[in-house]
């Protein structure tokens, strides 16, 4: 009976990702797949000799935190809380590897158990305090550079060889301590894993974690051989590495790449050439008057936008731009943000209809007809030297053409470089104009203007 | 006379213990046959069977989540980490007879944050999916 309602669990879970795939049927498909969750948690409790006063108590402290954190988050917070959330995923893995060492659950272990236990641990602790320093890097409660330091690799290789080292002791005697020590060196890796990725190459490593996480929960799996939970997990490891994919690809680097290389940091490769010209800067009055005058805009949200919280008042000067008879569309490049379609929630949010978001495909081929291309704290994903300079780290990346509109506005707070270090020749074309200050100020300062 | 009654006496304590020896075999081979079917009973199947369907999961996985677009990336990802916290089975789990303060505490703590993945991933998937689609109600 319980295997019976496992298996629908796990259909449950299959049509619900199916259905998170399409904007119509998204939200039903989350519904289904909390079902599916719910199925298989009443499932499992029917049983006996369940410790219910620990188990109340678990769910009640872990539901509390769980619902006030989900309601509470602004969505310009939403990277660190899918960050925070995945994280705690990982060392609940981590905990049933561990529970399962201190109280086998056959009584006595054997190696067919052993080993999947001793990878949720691992997997589980790199999980969890990889997910830790992503969130603090995308909350900016530590830099977002990468860190690096001489010796760096052979210290994450070191640790990469001891927990293999444990884990064939472990597979032996089943003893705790190996069990300890993994946690640790788990926990050591997993941080050293995520230091040397910078901020903008966070999308990726958050992408990767949630593939992680699932791994974690389908070892788990394993050690109890319960069905439902392998398959979940390994849906979901599978569509976190498939996500993970369409981020290296977004940004034409392989996963290597952004895991080892330091993207951005002093050392992490050539910085490209030296560019040369004046950044001319534009008030917000001659702004509206380029505005007013054109027929066709197109906004390149970034990262910027975000910190700014300026997704209200930029579809608000949509809006009015529409009004005027513009015609107005939002490009959206994949790795803009700090996670994957971050730009797309925040508009979302705004309610900025779904049509006029557009991907860069579809817009790259019509932006020489365009008037106006308006930058809001975007930088790396618009930079032209992606596609003009062969000795840059961002060659080859997909980017948006924001260079070949006929005019480019650059809302930004200061002429520094973008996160990735790379200094952006777009701020010194000839047809570029910098609109400097804070992107919501800058913005609203338009909508008054167009309003008066 | 003699010799030959003391052989079949021989013969016979000979073929007693080979019948001992065949009654203690079949004993065992039975224990073996129970354990066997007690495991395939367990409703966990063989090591084989779980890899099986792993491998056959990955590969499903893979095939639903290519489609996707681009807009619902983050929403698709939330939505995965929720599942993510299937591990709370085997946390309940964990819970089943469980002895001692240690193994308690672990299992308190894995029921604790798989339940925090489980319900704040799927409101805050849900919260951001209902953005989207107050947006399509008023389009209709």
């Amino acid at each position: 009976m319980q295997e019976f309602v496992y298996i629908i669990a796990s259909v449950l879970f299959i049509i619900g990702l199916k259905r998170l795939g399409s904007a119509a049927t998204a939200r039903q498909g989350n519904m289904l797949s909390a079902c599916g969750m719910g199925l298989a948690v009443v499932a499992t409790l029917v049983g006996t000799g369940f410790s219910w006063i620990w188990i109340l108590l678990g769910i009640t402290i872990g539901s509390a935190i769980g619902a006030v954190a989900a309601k509470k988050v602004p969505m310009t917070g939403m990277p660190e809380m899918v960050a925070l959330f995945n994280g705690s995923g990982g060392i609940a893995s981590l905990f049933v590897g561990w529970a399962s060492q201190v109280n086998p659950p056959g009584g006595q272990l054997t190696v067919a158990e052993a080993i999947p236990l001793y990878l949720a641990v691992v997997i589980g602790g790199v999980t969890f305090t990889g997910s830790m320093i992503a969130y603090l890097k995308l909350s900016e409660k530590i830099d977002g550079k990468p860190v690096q330091f001489k010796g760096q690799q052979i210290i994450s290789i070191a640790l990469l060889g001891a927990l293999l080292a444990g884990g064939l002791l472990f597979t032996f005697n089943f003893a705790g301590i190996w069990i300890l020590l993994a946690v640790l060196l788990s926990f050591a890796f997993g941080v050293m894993v995520v230091i040397p990725i910078g901020g903008a190459d966070m999308p990726v490593v958050i992408a990767l974690l949630n593939s992680y996480s699932g791994l974690a929960a389908c070892a788990a799996g394993f050690i109890i051989s319960n069905t439902v939970l392998i398959v979940a997990g390994a849906l979901v490891g599978a569509s976190g590495l498939i996500l993970t994919g369409i981020m290296c690809k977004a940004m034409n680097r392989s996963l290597s790449n952004v895991l080892f290389s330091g993207f951005g940091s002093a050392s992490g490769g050539g910085a490209g050439k030296d560019v040369e010209g004046e950044a001319k800067p534009i008030s917000a009055d001659d702004t509206y008057y380029i505005l007013e005058s054109a027929s066709s805009v197109v906004f390149v949200p970034g990262y910027g936008m975000a910190v700014a919280q300026a997704q209200h008042a930029v579809k608000e000067l949509a809006a009015l731009l529409e009004e005027n008879g513009c015609e107005v569309s939002f490009a959206i490049h994949p790795v803009a943000g700090r996670m994957p379609g971050h730009m797309n929630v925040l508009l979302a949010e705004a309610d900025v209809p779904y049509e006029q978001l557009v991907e860069p495909d579809d817009v790259n081929p019509n932006m020489a007809a365009t008037d106006v291309a308006i930058v809001i704290g975007a930088n790396d994903v618009v930079n032209p030297a992606a596609r003009t300079d062969e000795t840059s780290p961002l060659w080859g990346m997909p980017i948006i053409n924001v260079d070949l509109a006929k005019t480019c506005i650059v809302l930004k707070r200061s002429l520094r470089p973008g996160y990735a270090g790379v200094e952006n020749p777009l701020f010194f074309c000839e047809n570029t104009r910098m609109l400097l200050g804070d992107a919501k100020a800058s913005v609203q300062a338009l909508v008054t203007a167009f309003k008066e | 006379m003699e010799q030959h009654i003391s052989l079949i006496e021989h013969l016979q304590a000979e073929l007693s213990l080979l019948r001992e020896a065949l009654i203690h075999h079949q004993a065992e081979m039975a224990e073996a046959a129970g354990e066997t079917a007690a495991v395939a009973s367990s409703g966990g199947g063989s090591l084989g069977l779980t890899l099986f369907v792993f491998a056959l999961a990955i590969f499903l996985g893979v095939e639903l989540i290519t489609k996707v677009p681009s807009q619902l990336h983050t929403p698709l990802m939330s939505g995965s980490n929720a599942i993510s916290g299937i591990t709370i089975v085997g946390a309940l789990l964990a819970m089943q007879n469980v002895t001692g303060p240690a193994a308690i505490l672990l299992g308190l703590l894995a029921v604790i944050t798989a339940t925090v993945n489980v319900v704040g991933g799927y409101l805050v998937t849900d919260r951001m999916l209902g953005m989207f689609k107050t947006k399509k109600k008023e389009e209709a």
